[in-house]
């Protein structure tokens, strides 16, 4: 199965070359060259972009496995991005874009073919070499040299840029497909999210019970204590809540994004990120609070995470206008829906 | 798998062919079923219903066709339970022998004992209760005491059970009592049984909840005879065979959507434009009932594959109860309606009812804490 052989190949990739050392230098504003190498020799960005349009065919739902890896390894590059850009790209016809890519959820205008406007909160807007956009209801990919570009960092330290364009000629351009909602950006950013959220909860799980199991106190190991079991049954639920609801979003949104399932996601997802790195930072005491320890290079990050592409309180706001406009005959068929019952491919 | 990848399971056609033919029959059944008596939902005791439902071919859908079952895998099963718990149909009378008696009996049973019950399971017209708890024996269901010693080829029974679900109008229990009084192992010397609650010697008392309702028991047991045909599976493996039936217990829909009534009135009462609050809420709900569908249809492809799906169907039972819990408790912050018993709209009968019952939903079927424990085994931090 595709799905499996991409797990395989990111915990490879991503497992080997991830080091709390590479994502401080990275924090600091290097740009780890040789893991981006390793990412595109094994074509991680171009997973789910069609075979015809340079990629690797894959299935956008396969790709989920690999964006949860990389959040789970706090990939220091823009790869989900990079996956979900080429996913685009290719769902509109477009060759997918060389190098490493990165998405603005804010519009621009075009006149003239040409793109001008200010884009904000970009993720690597200065070190991904494209950044798609939507303008005048088209998709446009452009050059990042050619914006003007003001730096900022979230929590984590990872780039949100914000990139200005004045008539710039975009790299390619497509109208938007007439089945794609006009928020598609932030849908795609969203999905991506969810997906690293879920990514980085397990590896909080896993980093948790490893503690547990191995710091004794008052003879025993903590996580003999009941408190402490029932601590790390509610970090396992949250997991699962996020993983099952970030995988049922890529699912769903096998030839555009979904936007009640995206929204589902994102919701459940955000609000599993907080609870989660509550629980992993009273289970590590102090050791979990300093610099030294690696708990803080997953928990800084969902905790960015969460409000990036639109907060819980954002997608939950939208899911339950959703389910009000259905009135009460319609609840359950809107919660159904958000499921698929069949893969759409594959 | 994973404790926590719950991977994405979708419902096989083959399944959800049955959506339509459920969607039917309540269409039909559900007609002049008032939201209160809906809120009932898996508590929902109407036997004409069952019988109804069993005779459209919807109940005991897993079960082979020599007894009357369509041989129909676990997914198809998921989609029925589904459509029904949403609907707020009243399921209780048959639902415990459908979901896991016959189950138990079609695989630890002999020919003729799943021969006897099953065909009446199958049709709507045979219920059963679930015999495990007794009043020294709740969470720590292996200090039962409830006894049978042997008498000939067969055995006399004493002792009591309680929260028996139904058995006041159920027509057997199949209960786990001790056959040996002193085992090396905490879990060995333990049977199960069917015990026919019109024997001699059962007496059955229901116990009012809060709600002023019946629907649990007490039961006792004064020199029952058990004739050998009463044992199921095998003696002293009864610890081993509950803990199968548990699976089945905790693995399904009902144990997030026992509040949907409620959804449904809030909604209505809300109306079309929620304001940022309410959306919230509703929403938060809504995504919630997403991601639950999602983990239990991946419980249902464990179930249809025959692995065990213990730690999973906890995960989904506790997370999915305390969602419910918490529906009464959004619903009264978001409207200003107040609950009312047999007066005012449906929505405030809902929120009354619910608001009495919801604290059950983490108590039966095993509490939070008893399942935050198996995860936790799960975790390997036991
Ligand atoms: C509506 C309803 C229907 C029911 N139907 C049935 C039925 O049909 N058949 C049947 O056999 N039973 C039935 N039950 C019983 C149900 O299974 C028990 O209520 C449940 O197992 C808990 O037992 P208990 O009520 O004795 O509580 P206890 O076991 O006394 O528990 C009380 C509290 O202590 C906690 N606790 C206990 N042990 C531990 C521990 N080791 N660590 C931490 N906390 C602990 C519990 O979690 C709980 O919070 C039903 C119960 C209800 C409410």
């Amino acid at each position: 199965m595709m799905k499996d052989m991409f797990e395989e190949t990111a915990e490879r990739v991503l497992g080997d070359l991830i080091t709390p050392e590479l994502i401080i230098a990275s924090e600091n504003g290097a740009w780890p060259e040789g893991l981006w190498h390793a990412v595109e020799e094994n074509g991680l960005g171009l997973a789910a972009a069609p075979e015809s349009s340079g990629g690797v065919g894959g299935s956008w739902h396969d790709a989920f496995v690999l964006i949860r890896a990389a959040g789970r390894h706090s990939a220091p590059v823009p790869l989900a991005e990079t996956i979900l850009v080429n996913w685009l790209l290719g769902l509109a016809g477009l060759d997918a874009a060389p190098g490493s890519a990165t998405l603005a959820a804010t519009g621009g205008d075009l006149a003239d073919g040409r793109f001008s406007g200010t884009l904000g909160d970009i993720p690597w807007g200065g070190q991904a070499g494209h950044v798609l956009a939507v303008a005048g209801g088209n998709l446009v990919l452009l050059s990042s040299a050619d914006g003007s570009r003001t730096g900022a960092f979230n929590a984590a330290r990872e780039p949100r840029d914000t990139l200005t364009f004045d008539s710039a000629s975009p790299v390619a351009l497509a109208p938007l497909p007439a089945s794609w909602p006009p928020e598609t950006l932030l849908l795609g950013g969203a999905m991506i999210r969810s997906a690293q959220i879920a990514g980085g909860l397990g590896r909080l799980l896993d980093t948790a019970i490893d503690y547990a199991n191995q710091r004794i106190q008052f003879g025993r190991a903590i996580g003999k204590f009941q408190a402490i079991q029932h601590q790390l049954a509610l970090l396992a639920e949250q997991t699962a809540l996020a993983s099952a609801a970030a995988e049922m979003a890529f699912a769903a949104s096998e030839t555009a994004p979904s936007p009640a399932a995206i929204a589902a996601a994102k919701a459940v997802a955000s609000e599993a990120a907080g609870q989660g790195a509550a629980i992993a930072h009273a289970v590590l005491g102090a050791i979990g609070f300093t610099y030294e320890h690696d708990l803080h290079f997953t928990t800084r990050r969902l905790w960015s995470w969460r409000s990036e592409f639109g907060s819980q309180s954002y997608w939950a706001q939208d899911v339950g206008r959703r389910l009000c406009r259905q009135g009460e005959s319609g609840v359950w068929p809107a919660i159904m829906a958000m499921t698929p019952a069949r893969a759409a491919k594959g | 798998m994973r404790l926590t990848d719950f991977a994405y399971a979708p419902i096989p056609a083959d399944a959800e062919v049955f959506r339509r033919e459920v969607r039917d029959f309540l269409s039909r059944e559900m007609r002049d079923i008032p939201p209160i008596q809906r809120a009932d939902s898996w508590m929902g005791y109407d036997a004409e219903f069952s019988r109804k439902l069993g005779a459209a071919g919807l109940i005991g859908i897993t079960m082979p066709k020599r007894f009357g079952g369509r041989e129909a895998g676990a997914f198809a099963r998921y989609v029925i339970s589904e459509e029904l718990l949403a609907a707020g149909a009243p399921v209780s009378a048959h639902w415990i022998a459908d979901r896991q008696s016959a189950p138990l009996l079609l695989h630890f049973g002999t020919p003729a004992q799943q021969e006897r019950y099953i065909p009446g399971i199958v049709r709507g017209e045979t219920y059963f209760g679930i015999g495990m708890s007794e009043p020294n024996a709740g969470s720590d269901l292996a200090s039962i005491g409830s006894r049978a010693v042997r008498n000939g080829d067969g055995w006399v029974l004493n002792g009591r059970k309680i929260w028996t679900t139904n058995a006041h109008r159920s027509h057997y229990m199949i209960a786990l009592v001790r056959t040996e009084a002193q085992a090396d192992d905490r879990h060995g010397g333990m049977s199960q049984f069917i015990i026919d609650l019109q024997a001699p010697g059962v007496t059955v008392r229901p116990i009012r909840d809060l709600t002023g309702a019946e629907h649990f028991n007490e039961i006792f047991f004064d020199d029952v005879a058990l004739d050998p045909e009463a044992l199921v599976g095998t003696e002293g493996k009864g610890w081993a065979q509950v803990m199968a039936e548990l699976a089945f217990e905790r693995s399904g829909p009902e144990r997030f959507l026992s509040s949907m009534t409620l959804l449904h009135t809030l909604v209505e009462e809300i109306g079309a434009e929620p304001d940022s609050l309410q959306a919230f809420q509703i929403g938060r709900i809504g995504a919630r009932l997403m991601a639950l569908r999602a983990m239990s249809l991946s419980v249902t492809a464990q179930l249809d594959q025959g692995e065990d799906p213990a730690w999973a169907a906890s995960c989904v039972k506790d997370i999915g109860t305390a969602l419910e819990q918490e529906m009464p408790e959004i619903a009264q912050l978001l409207s200003a309606s107040e609950p009312r018993v047999d007066s005012g709209s449906d929505h405030q009968q809902v929120l009354a009812y619910l608001t009495q019952l919801a604290p059950c939903f983490s108590l039966r079927g095993g509490t939070r804490e008893i399942l935050r424990g198996i995860l936790a085994r799960g975790l390997g931090l036991r």
